[in-house]
């Protein structure tokens, strides 16, 4: 059967993870590809480096940092951030990503997803989306990170996307990000419910319980988190651990090394 | 140990290049059919479309070297599929290694979303055990010494798949994974073997499995 997965997402500005990481006892804290390492031996499924540099001395160091991780780095990993046009994606994907990740430009020309889709196939091509519950109870999808709303309501966006071809939806629940009190779980049940392609459920990790839940009643696909992960709150063995007791399918985690 | 990779059409066997160059092994990206008859083992990779990927194999004559090779040979995802008989993918005869149909995965329920993508376990067919101890006879040759942690349900080695086309469970089948059915997740014939999944994107297990490939007698 499948597993679901559990992928630690790493924020990455001028070549250099953004959040603390120091419980890790990291030869270079703050090094991206040490780091993924790290939790690619833990049991992590999968990584994501989102890149939140502006500048374009910025994007060449990402660059250079995703040709580190296809080296170094023996589990898919996924890219996002500044992905506008097509020669962005080719160039992610010749440094070696597994997958792509766009966003705002998505929202901005849909269009955009067939082109990735026709050119490198659905499985590289990761739509993310940024919503927000209204006080009305209706879920607006949001540009450049949360900051401007737009029109469109959530479900019918990512039907949008799921027909245009997009390989997976990562959803990013405004409301629950950063707040630790759990996945939105309704929502992402009725995104797993419509869609006919894999849902990433993201924002609002904070106990190993909500990630059972966000399988078990939000039928998420696949769990995102960051500073759970980065400040060892929660290590991706035991919690792989607990979800295997929980009865949920994960991979076992892995063996460390001389066991 | 000259370890070539067949240079292709198919997108990203920059990942099998770097994941044997972590195992300490310099490989060689080749079409050269000379190259390809005198490596020592040759590592047939791929992500991407049969039809056009056979038409690129015809181009070059590696359709007539690749099934003649005598040393071990190692298919990968596209490439386990190309050495079987026929692909439904496109409709294109393949390179008739393995007697066996590809065909395409046909969802049977909301939940069976196409491409299988993501973390899945092998299984042995049986009555072989899948893995055992590196000196065990009758265990599988790619699959001996896995990395597993205790015994029973939860030592089921886990691999990584994406594909939307899979080969039924024959008599070549050397792994199954389950998957709307089951289906040969490895498989293996003289000096070939063949892999559905990703080992090079498959963590320990995976560099365990490429390492008896580049082990096996």
């Amino acid at each position: 059967m499948l597993a679901k997965r559990i992928i630690p997402c790493l924020d990455v500005k001028d070549g250099q993870t953004v959040k603390g990481t120091n419980f890790l006892q990291l030869r270079q804290a703050g090094d991206p590809v040490e780091l993924g390492k790290i939790y690619s031996q833990q049991g992590a499924d999968e990584l994501v480096f989102l890149d939140i540099t502006a500048s374009h001395e910025g994007r060449k160091t990402f660059t250079d940092m995703v040709q580190k991780v296809a080296a170094e780095i023996d589990i898919p990993f996924t890219v996002g951030g500044g992905i506008s046009e097509l020669r962005d994606v080719e160039r992610m994907l010749l440094a070696g990503a597994d997958k792509i990740s766009i966003n705002s430009a998505a929202l901005r020309r849909p269009e955009l997803i067939d082109e990735i889709v026709r050119h490198f196939g659905s499985q590289v091509c990761v739509v993310a989306i940024d919503a927000k519950q209204e006080d009305d109870g209706a879920w607006t999808c949001y540009l450049n990170g949360g900051r401007i709303p737009t029109e469109r309501d959530l479900f019918e966006w990512a039907r949008e996307v799921n027909d245009r071809g997009a390989g997976e939806i990562l959803f990013t629940s405004m409301n629950h990000d950063g707040v630790k009190q759990g996945f939105a779980c309704e929502a992402l049940s009725r995104l797993a419910s419509e869609l006919t392609i894999p849902v990433i459920a993201s924002g609002g990790a904070g106990r190993m319980e909500d990630f059972r839940d966000v399988f078990a009643q939000g039928h998420a696909d696949a769990a995102l988190a960051a500073s759970v992960f980065h400040f060892g709150q929660i290590s991706i063995p035991d919690l792989k651990e607990y979800l295997r007791k929980e009865g949920i399918n994960v991979r076992p985690p892995v063996p460390l090394s001389g066991e | 140990m000259k370890v070539a990779v067949v240079k292709y059409n198919a997108g990203n066997i920059f990942s099998v290049v770097h994941a044997l160059q972590r195992m300490g092994v310099e490989p060689l990206l080749t079409d050269s059919p000379e190259e390809l008859r005198s490596a020592d083992r040759v590592i047939f990779p791929g992500q991407g479309e049969a039809s056009s990927a056979m038409h690129y194999l015809r181009e070059r004559g590696l359709d007539k070297v690749i099934p003649s090779l005598t040393q071990p040979v190692l298919g990968i995802c596209i490439g386990q599929q190309l050495m079987c008989r026929h692909s439904e993918e496109g409709d294109v005869d393949c390179l008739g290694i393995f007697d066996a149909e590809v065909k395409r995965f046909v969802p049977l329920r909301h939940e069976d979303k196409v491409p299988h993508m993501g973390w899945n376990g092998i299984t042995a067919p049986s009555p072989l055990p899948l893995w055992g101890s590196t000196t065990s006879a009758n265990s599988i040759q790619l699959f001996k010494a896995l990395p597993q942690r205790g015994s029973g349900e939860g030592a089921t080695p886990f691999v990584y798949f994406v594909h939307s086309y899979y080969v039924p469970v024959c008599k070549h089948t050397a792994a199954i994974t389950e998957y709307i059915h089951p289906f040969s997740a490895a498989m293996h014939k003289d000096n070939f073997y063949a892999t559905q999944f990703h080992p090079e994107k498959s963590g320990a297990v995976g560099q365990q499995i490429l390492r008896n490939f580049l082990e096996t007698p």
